[in-house]
């Protein structure tokens, strides 16, 4: 059992990635991600990457920053402080919507930008890891799980067909840019 | 392409489509005239200035679209600008029938009641407020010295020129974006392509600055007491919404009849994003206008709310929050949903409907005023004229659809990027 982990397979040129992939999927190999320096279209479609609920959290964060105003301002002006301004009732909802429009904004986009970040690992002031420096660069990568999978001679053979320029065979996961 | 699509097909008006619309303009015709002869003459008048109104706006943004398209150089709608194109070649049968409305309703009077004086007078049944006879002559009976004040811009005269000049003017830039697109048919090249983009500059900024006055004249001028600069923005909006969501409710319609095999699941997409977007934006508009006369509470400007708020008219106003905000707010927020064909379709008649809702309650309340409940505010006579103007622009569409040589502007420069759409 050799001690590699991932083997990745690297390409310079988007087509013949595409291509790779193929033959991976042709010849039942898993794949684990595959890392572009650009967005490539329909790439999530031949991967099987399920869409983003990113959508979703900025939906919840934004009903969150919504709610939160709301009460906090029908605290302020209705219960706590209530004032008369220009004759209208305590509760003058008309009043309250830009603030409950702009919380609801503020929260949305913070809360989606936070949740990518922790859906992604990339904390600000953590040195992001890639498992190719060259994937940022001019690199087309993807990258197979290692273990469990059938002789990585294989592999390796099936990327170079393919068109890769370059197959790595990795003990670690990942490299850091720290 | 894996499939191929044939650009050359033309599109067949006859069978269902025909005769349904055919029906429909019958139905309108019948209702129109039995509200004229059963004693409803102002409500069938105000009806007939709503979906005038409502035919010309539509139109009037497939220029809109056209030349937005143009402007931006957009690529991803190069295949579907027939569509837009064949509501610019309806726009002068809609403006024509709009000036003829508002030329009748102006014409023909009805003993009324004036709003400032209370007094018995005759007076038109469209914009009763300022085009009254004597209205602005010291001394007359029914003199009002506000409307004399706003005489030198709101006069009856002038008034036709402005409108003349706003949809003569809006179809023959429409019309010239159709010949150069036609020409561009026949001879490729970017010559045409380039003419139309100056051409599309020049009307984004005549309309820019001529629509707010389109919809001060034309709707704002029925409250000629009260006036709103957000009033202008706030008509564009709902013009813009509702033009788009008669575009989308046709491409669809049209891709199940087997026409317009390119449209794709991307294509409606972007359709639904725009409707999604802009029916934000209409909100955020309307409610600009409604908040800053609700917090200032000045009674001139407030009047205008007070009737909206009339217990017949109450309960529409806030359904026409709940048709265009809420609904397609929810509706088509989820991506999913804007790529579901059945469910854009549905959002589509929610806001086709209720955009005629945000022009009723615009209309109404300044020319007929409340009935007697509010659920008879809408009757025969608003279903009926509506029935037979969908019926109208649908046959004049199709009509005009018809006579359309080739469905895709054959060598429009970016209809390859069109026909790989994708996001």
């Amino acid at each position: 059992m050799s001690s590699t982990k991932f083997i990745l397979g690297l390409f310079d040129d988007p087509d013949d990635m595409m291509h790779g992939i193929d033959k991976l999927q042709k010849n039942s190999i898993p794949i684990y991600d595959v890392y572009t320096p650009m967005p490539i279209h329909g790439i999530e479609a031949k991967l099987g990457i399920k869409d983003s609920r990113l959508g979703y959290a900025a939906f919840m964060f934004g009903c969150l920053g919504g709610t939160t105003i709301f009460i906090l301002i029908y605290y302020f002006l209705v219960h706590d402080w209530p004032m008369n301004i220009g004759g209208k009732p305590h509760f003058a909802v008309p009043d309250f919507i830009p603030a409950t429009f702009e919380w609801s904004v503020l929260f949305a986009s913070f809360g989606m930008g936070f949740t990518f970040f922790y859906a992604t690992h990339l904390f600000p002031g953590r040195a992001p890891r890639v498992m190719d420096f060259r994937a940022t660069n001019d690199r087309f990568v993807i990258a197979i799980d290692a273990k469990g999978n059938i002789p990585h001679d294989d592999i390796t053979n099936l990327l170079k067909e393919a068109g890769a320029v370059e197959v790595k065979h990795n003990d670690r996961k990942y490299v850091s840019y720290e | 392409m894996e499939t191929p699509n044939s650009f050359n097909e033309q599109f067949e008006f006859s069978g269902k489509a025909k005769t349904r619309s055919l029906v429909a303009i019958a139905i309108g015709v019948l209702v129109i005239a039995l509200g004229f002869f059963t004693g409803y003459a102002e409500r069938t008048f105000a009806n007939l200035l709503l979906m005038g109104y409502y035919f010309t706006c539509v139109c009037i943004v497939g220029v809109v679209f056209c030349a937005i398209q143009y402007a931006a150089q957009a690529g991803w709608s190069a295949s579907l600008l027939r569509i837009p194109q064949t509501f610019i070649k309806v726009l002068p049968y809609a403006a024509v029938l709009l000036l003829l409305i508002v030329a009748a309703g102006i014409y023909f009077t009805h003993p009324i009641i004036t709003e400032e004086t209370s007094k018995h007078v005759t007076g038109p049944y469209l914009y009763k407020e300022w085009a009254l006879k004597g209205i602005t002559t010291p001394g007359s009976d029914v003199y009002d010295a506000k409307i004399a004040g706003k005489s030198g811009y709101l006069n009856i005269p002038f008034f036709f020129i402005r409108l003349l000049g706003y949809l003569g003017g809006y179809s023959i830039f429409g019309l010239l974006l159709v010949k150069y697109s036609n020409n561009e048919d026949e001879l490729g090249g970017m010559f045409n392509y380039k003419k139309s983009f100056t051409i599309a500059c020049a009307f984004l900024a005549v309309f820019g600055f001529t629509v707010p006055l389109f919809a001060f004249d034309t709707i704002m001028s029925l409250d000629a007491h009260w006036f709103s600069t957000m009033f202008g923005w706030y008509n564009f909006a709902a013009m813009w919404v509702s033009g788009l969501s008669v575009m989308t409710l046709l491409m669809i319609y049209l891709k199940k009849q087997g026409y317009f095999t390119w449209i794709t699941t991307d294509h409606l997409h972007n359709m639904g994003q725009f409707m999604f977007g802009f029916s934000i934006f209409w909100t955020y508009l309307w409610f600009a206008q409604y908040l800053l006369m609700y917090y200032a509470n000045i009674p001139e400007e407030a009047a205008y709310f007070y009737k909206r708020w009339e217990p017949e008219f109450q309960p529409w106003f806030w359904f026409n929050i709940v048709i265009n905000f809420l609904a397609p707010f929810l509706v088509l927020m989820a991506r999913d949903s804007k790529r579901a064909v059945g469910v854009l379709q549905a959002a589509c008649v929610i806001l086709i409907l209720g955009h005629w809702l945000d022009y009723f309650m615009m209309v109404m309340p300044g020319t007929v005023g409340p009935q007697s409940y509010w659920y008879t505010e809408i009757g025969w006579i608003e279903v009926g004229t509506f029935i037979g103007f969908a019926g109208l622009f649908s046959f004049l569409f199709f009509n005009a659809l018809s006579k359309v040589k080739s469905l895709v502007p054959k060598n429009h420069p970016f209809l390859q990027e069109s026909l790989h759409h994708h996001i």
